[in-house]
């Protein structure tokens, strides 16, 4: 519990930062804010009321303990294409992205460690090259590309898959939000039809983000195996005759695992901005697609809210792989 | 220097992907250069009476919905697509070397303040940072490799601070400062030179990265505006027909891009091999 | 027993013909230079040679199982049991992530030695029996919150858990300071001692082997060119290079001067070599050193020499 105060107290800079670089883009919007707030009919005295009232007529200082008042109390502006709060839009979209972000995670991590350490046991065999090759597509893979040929494949080739468009198709309605994740939702309220429905239309882009994380984590899992199982502590351990399954998953596996949670963190990164571009691909209604529709249409506020929520959800995530990190190692945990 | 060339044929002879790579590289500059020469039809060019045509003897990667030529298209983007991802690999060396080596030549406050904004630009998602500062500064492609550059710069800037950090004290850099020689001089002269093979196996794998994130950009309709070829925007704009079953046009720029990236990725694996066998993995 | 290795740069012969005995409770020392083969001879023993090693002839037998072609669930089953292994650099030896009671207990579960709800008090015994103060505490502990020479106890004590007939220790001191040496050292003295156990000791120190073992191995360039008693071999080497190898060692009383150093380094093991491989150091070399086959005689009861001019 103490590790988890301090990193939590580690992350406060982080979360400070990432305030400053908004409240700075924010002021970098192209052209005059107020100008823009007001619209084309707008005469300069309208704008100028508009300005003192967005409070663009203070210092920067100023402007930024405002910023950051207007953050407190959940603030983050209104959208003018969806003339409602930022924060009720995104509140309402995130757990669309949550379920597709960790649908596609799950799966790169239940594929890419199996095959990791299957290529680390296996060091110069077939399914050595075939993993090394295919992980290093994976990584070349732009994923709005992988994505394409998905649908192309499985929807229109095969008729496996239903129409990239969103959660759900426009026969199903949608269930009563307890979670927010639809897959689990159904479930919860007893409609297995909406319910597989609902994992139908995830499948498809969850797959997507998982061929584009798996390919570092299967990398980062057979280098990690291949330096543990090199080790002198194996080594030790084979000799005192233990089973080579407890060798290869209690000694092994556990230690090889440490710079594979670290990776996480850049996995996280990834799979968050790539989460944007598959929203887009699929039509999936999550943050990623707002702040998108948003862009286009030059309505600023939502895609600073946006770029917030992401920048917050990936500090708190990198905290939570750092918790994690201290479970599976005794020398951090007893450090700290 | 025999030796390293021993070496180099080593590796290229025990991995002969890297010579793959090189081969991929040398095609794709060449294209990049006489793209718009060998080009068989203008890539502006529409023809409503060939729209959405599939590949054909006349037009090999078929046309797209206003009847434009793919392959001409995808040829002519070859360059556009390089020199955004050389433009912002090359400001974000730069930057990031020279503030990674400031940090760790100097240490003390600067290494305190460069280390600090860099974690800050790290606490992002690095695209959804990018897509922040494209919305910031205007939707332009000179902001799209500016943005592109924000981000890679953190990676640059830790290495540089980390492999002149190790040599600030090496003997030869006592030397060149016994020598009368001045710190910014010292830096440049006698520590940066040395911490370059590392930093250009960075470049190598980075520039694969940063032709994936402008194009990603592009794809979602940030920069570059049609009609212009490109690849990530060609992408984007098959990607609606691929519903329906028009598979080229979104296919072969996508390929392309797919391929650059490739060829990066393994010549950066190539030039670790090459420079430190002990870290293949 | 013959072990090759292949490498990218050919085919290593590290091990050819190396033959010797070690009966019950018997203290067996095996010296040598860097590189002569001492670690492989003991891999091989234990079937933990690296996946590019082969071993291309031999026999290793142990209680009348050929360990060099027993399937592997015979040899993991041997491993521990009956045979254990401690190796140098103790604090890389042990799993960094799991307290050492926990590595103790996983050899103790692993062989059935007693019963589970016994094993808990067994751990606590094994590292008392090693020496180890607190021990309950001490179970608990990761190796990283221990000292070497404390790492190195808990390592003996992995490796007797299951009370093995024979215990291999691969330079088990270096690396500890000289306290600390004499205590492992004693400790390992006195396990053989109690428990009938024997032992084969692989060390560069001649000081250290003199004073623990019965008989010596000296091993040169893959090859066994020496076997005798300990205090026949001091008394009088027969192999020019066991000689030379007394000679290069330091000793108390003996002024610097007397320190000779042996000319050139182990051969390269790649390239083809003559019969005896100590041929191109050896002073005492003539022709017919040429002329397979190396020849083992016996000069003394238990006194075996791997040469055609012995001294």
């Amino acid at each position: 519990m103490r590790l988890v105060g301090r990193r939590l107290a580690l992350a406060i800079p982080g979360l400070v930062g990432v305030v400053v670089v908004t409240f700075l883009l924010n002021r970098a919007l192209p052209g005059d804010p107020a100008a823009f707030f007001a619209g084309p009919a707008a005469t300069k005295q309208a704008i100028d009321e508009i300005r003192v009232k967005l409070g663009l007529d203070r210092s920067l200082p100023e402007q930024f303990l405002y910023y950051v008042r207007d953050l407190g109390r959940g603030n983050l502006g209104t959208s003018l294409t969806t003339g409602q709060s930022v924060v009720s839009d995104l509140v309402q979209r995130l757990p669309a992205s949550l379920e597709l972000t960790l649908a596609g995670l799950a799966l790169a991590v239940g594929v890419a460690l199996p095959v990791g350490v299957f290529a680390a046991t296996r060091p110069g065999s077939w399914i050595d090259h075939v993993a090394r090759v295919v992980t290093t597509t994976g990584v070349s893979l732009p994923v709005f590309f992988t994505g394409l040929l998905l649908v192309y494949v499985f929807y229109y080739l095969l008729g496996w898959a239903p129409a990239p468009l969103g959660r759900l198709d426009a026969f199903a309605s949608a269930p009563r939000t307890i979670t927010g994740f639809f897959t689990i939702d159904a479930l919860l309220t007893g409609q297995p039809a909406t319910a597989g429905a609902a994992v139908r239309q995830l499948v498809l882009p969850a797959v997507t983000l998982g061929i584009f994380a798996m390919a570092p984590i299967a990398r980062m899992t057979r280098a990690a195996m291949l330096g543990v199982l090199s080790s002198d502590f194996i080594r030790t351990a084979r000799a005192a005759g233990l089973a080579s399954r407890t060798v290869l998953f209690t000694y092994a596996f556990r230690n090889a695992m440490l710079p594979v949670v670290t990776l996480l963190g850049m996995i996280f990164s990834f799979l968050l901005g790539a989460n944007v571009l598959v929203e887009k691909v699929f039509a999936w209604p999550g943050i990623g697609s707002y702040a998108l529709e948003a862009l286009i249409a030059s309505d600023y506020a939502p895609v600073q809210g946006f770029v917030l929520v992401m920048a917050t959800i990936y500090v708190l995530l990198n905290l939570a792989i750092d918790v994690l990190y201290g479970v599976i190692d005794p020398r951090v945990r007893i450090e700290a | 220097m025999t030796g390293f060339l021993r070496h180099a044929r080593y590796v290229v002879t025990e991995n002969p992907v890297t010579l793959v790579a090189f081969g991929l590289l040398l095609f794709l500059v060449v294209l990049a250069f006489i793209g718009p020469t060998i080009a068989p039809h203008d890539p502006l060019a529409t023809d409503t009476a060939r729209k959405l045509e599939p590949p054909t003897r006349a037009h090999w990667f078929g046309t797209d919905q206003l009847g434009r030529d793919i392959l001409s298209r995808v040829v002519v983007a070859t360059r556009l697509d390089l020199a955004i991802a050389l433009g912002a690999v090359a400001l974000s060396f730069a930057a990031g070397s020279l503030l990674g080596s400031c940090a760790g030549y100097f240490g003390g406050w600067t290494d305190r303040l460069v280390t600090r904004v860099m974690d800050t630009i790290m606490a992002f998602p690095l695209f959804v940072l990018a897509m922040g500062i494209v919305a910031a500064l205007g939707n332009t492609l000179a902001n799209i490799v500016y943005a592109t550059a924000v981000i890679n710069v953190p990676f640059y800037a830790r290495m540089a601070r980390a492999e002149v950090n190790v040599r600030r004290d090496a003997g030869f850099v006592h030397a060149a400062r016994l020598a009368g020689n001045g710190p910014a001089r010292v830096l440049a002269v006698h520590v940066f030179p040395n911490c370059l093979p590392p930093m250009m196996v960075q470049v190598s794998l980075n520039l694969g990265w940063a032709i994936l994130n402008a194009a990603a950009l592009s794809f979602i309709g940030l920069g570059v505006r049609p009609p212009t070829p490109e690849w990530g925007i060609m992408v984007a704009e098959g990607a609606a027909f691929m519903v329906s079953g028009e598979w080229w046009i979104a296919l072969f720029p996508g390929l392309m891009l797919m391929l650059a990236v490739f060829c990066f990725n393994l010549l950066g694996d190539g030039l670790r091999d090459l420079i430190d066998p002990r870290r293949r993995t | 027993m013959c072990v090759e290795f292949r490498t990218r740069h050919g085919v290593v012969r590290a091990l050819e013909e190396v033959r010797f005995i070690v009966r019950r409770g018997e203290t067996v020392g095996i010296v040598g230079e860097s590189g002569s083969g001492k670690s492989v001879t003991a891999y091989a023993l234990m079937g933990i040679l690296d996946p590019a090693a082969r071993v291309t002839d031999g026999r290793a037998v142990f209680g009348g199982l050929d360990l060099l072609h027993a399937s592997r669930q015979e040899l993991e089953a041997y491993r521990g049991r009956e045979l254990a292994m401690i190796f140098q650099s103790p604090r890389t030896a042990l799993n960094p992530i799991r307290t050492v009671g926990r590595q103790i207990e996983d050899v103790l579960l692993r062989h059935q030695t007693v019963p589970r709800a016994k094993v808990r008090d067994r751990v606590i015994e094994l590292l008392t029996l090693v020496q180890i103060p607190d021990p309950e505490r001490r179970a608990r502990a990761y190796p990283f919150e221990m000292s070497g020479g404390m790492c190195q106890r808990v390592m003996i004590a992995l490796a007797i858990a299951a009370s093995p007939s024979l215990l291999v220790a691969d330079e088990p001191t270096t690396g500890l300071d000289v306290t600390t040496q004499a205590a492992i050292l004693d400790l390992l003295d006195e396990l053989a001692r109690t428990t009938g156990m024997a032992t084969v000791l692989i060390s560069h120190d001649l000081g250290l082997i003199a004073e623990r073992c019965d008989r010596i191995v000296v091993m040169h360039a893959g090859h066994v060119v020496e076997e005798a008693p300990a205090r026949a071999m001091f008394a009088g080497p027969r192999h020019p290079y066991t000689a030379r190898l007394l000679a290069s060692t330091p000793r108390v009383g003996a002024k610097l001067a007397e320190l000779v150093p042996i000319p050139g380094g182990v051969p390269d093991l790649r390239a083809e070599l003559p019969p005896c491989r100590y041929r191109a150091r050896c002073e005492r070399a003539v022709a017919e050193c040429d002329e397979p086959p190396l020849p083992r005689t016996q000069v003394a009861p238990g006194h075996l020499v791997a040469c055609r001019r012995p001294l």
